[in-house]
């Protein structure tokens, strides 16, 4: 749980918004929250704050589309 | 024989594919059918054209062994000059193919589909640097993808990793029966695409404009509205021709397009218009020159990142389509209305000076429109060869 707060305080920071905490089943591409340059700058953060790697062209954006789902993922990358 | 460009090629498909409609609707594996009519589908576009046989031959010859090799170097090694190399030796051929015609030598290593190949190779090396590429590349399977007719010509570009769970894939009869419809519907919306609506803006209008224009200028301006939706209608009815018959062959090839016109915004418009082609430089290009900035902390300025990873992505686009000079300037045009669209957008962040309703939204859509046809306006080479 400690780990999906910090990503969810991560996409905070990235979005610039805090509905992402609010509700974190909201779509980040359709709502305009996040877009591709979003999404690097979450990926090197991923990587210098949790130390995972993980490949620009493993993002795809229908799988990883809301913070639940991208902390969810996370996990399964550790 | 251009692929779907006569009423015989429809008809050889038809011929070709019964065997397959029938083995898919009887729930049977039919992808080593499919490889082999990929085969003879080949030999019947490249009949005639010993040049172009031979170039498409070296080409993935050149592309299979060095995604191989680089593979193997990959286990144990991963060096950032290597990854280069390689990917500029992938390129290579494209590169070659686009520069001897400029030097006035004769074009011996470009064939048909050379530029969207390309991509198919540049990916694999990409991906084996990321560690994505797992389960090896079966030889057959490595070819297959790079060979596969039906989006052979003009894409849509695939995607190694998709195309593999496809073709892997048991389709149970009613899968493949769904799959069928949808193909079969698409290749009938690209006869209406490009034989019908497409044929009709060319015949009736643009070849007329002579009759139908009052002016030069005139002329100039229905050119651009009539090329941009002709272009459209060409290009969209080609596509779902090579989806539809990627899908009977159980492959669901990418879309490309989806409803460009109503773009809100340039940004939306990419996301709209070729999308396999725009998404393969937003995956391999952008995100991958932002990340490596970012990184390496080179430019603080986030804004200026992007904005020089939009100039790169589109002055490669442009280039990719050819070194004349009407492809080099609108790919400049792109970069400049995608660096003028991001520094309005984070203007209007700010300042909240383009309210978000019903009008704005209808207006920010012609805004886009107009913008937009006048790129397909400096593609279509008009504005730097007189007379239409």
């Amino acid at each position: 749980m400690e780990f999906k707060k910090e990503v969810l305080e991560l996409l905070a920071e990235i979005c610039q918004d805090d509905v992402v905490k609010e509700n974190p089943d909201i779509d980040l591409f359709e709502n305009a929250l996040l877009d591709s340059f979003g999404t690097v700058e979450l990926l090197v953060q991923v990587e210098e704050r949790f130390g995972i790697t993980v490949p620009i062209t493993e993002f795809d954006r229908d799988v990883w589309n809301t913070p639940n789902n991208i902390a969810a993922q996370l996990a399964d990358f550790k | 024989m251009t692929p779907y460009g006569s009423f015989t090629f429809f008809f050889i498909l038809a011929v070709l594919l019964t065997p397959t409609v029938i083995l898919g609707l009887t729930g049977r594996r039919f992808q080593n059918y499919n490889m082999f009519i990929s085969l003879v589908a080949l030999a019947i576009i490249f009949a005639g054209n010993f040049r172009g046989t031979i170039a498409l031959i070296i080409f993935t010859i050149w592309q299979v062994l060095l995604i191989k090799a680089y593979l193997v170097y990959r286990k144990n090694h991963n060096s950032t000059l290597v990854f280069c190399l390689a990917v500029i030796a992938s390129i290579l051929p494209l590169f070659i193919s686009k520069i001897t015609p400029m030097l006035g030598t004769v074009n011996w290593i470009g064939f048909l589909g050379i530029s969207y190949l390309t991509f198919k190779g540049t990916q694999l090396i990409m991906e084996t640097r990321d560690g994505l590429i797992k389960n090896g590349l079966p030889l057959i399977r490595l070819l297959y993808f790079i060979l596969f007719f039906p989006t052979i010509s003009s894409g849509p570009i695939d995607r190694y990793r998709r195309f593999e769970k496809d073709e892997k894939a048991e389709l149970t009869q009613e899968q493949y029966k769904l799959l069928l419809y949808d193909g079969i519907n698409k290749i009938f919306l690209g006869f209406l695409y490009k034989y019908i609506i497409g044929y009709s803006i060319n015949h009736f209008f643009i070849a007329n404009l002579r009759f139908i224009a009052h002016s030069d200028f005139q002329n100039h301006l229905y050119y651009m509205y009539g090329y941009s939706l002709y272009l459209f209608f060409d290009f969209a009815g080609y596509s779902a021709f090579a989806i539809g018959v990627s899908y009977i062959m159980g492959i669901k090839s990418p879309e490309n397009f989806n409803l460009p016109f109503i773009s809100r915004n340039i940004k939306d418009f990419w996301n709209r218009w070729h999308m396999s082609l725009s998404f393969w430089f937003r995956d391999y290009v952008y995100m991958r020159f932002v990340f490596w900035v970012t990184k390496k902390k080179l430019i603080k300025n986030r804004n200026l990142v992007s904005n020089l990873a939009y100039i790169l992505l589109f002055l490669l686009m442009g280039v990719w389509h050819g070194l004349e000079i009407q492809y080099i300037v609108y790919g400049m045009y792109h970069a400049l209305l995608m660096v003028a669209y991001n520094t309005f957008e984070t203007f209007n962040k700010k300042h909240k000076w383009w309210p978000k309703n019903k009008v704005t939204h209808v207006l920010a859509i012609i805004i886009t429109f107009h913008f937009i046809c006048f790129g397909f306006y400096i593609f279509s080479g008009q504005l730097f060869h007189k007379g239409v």
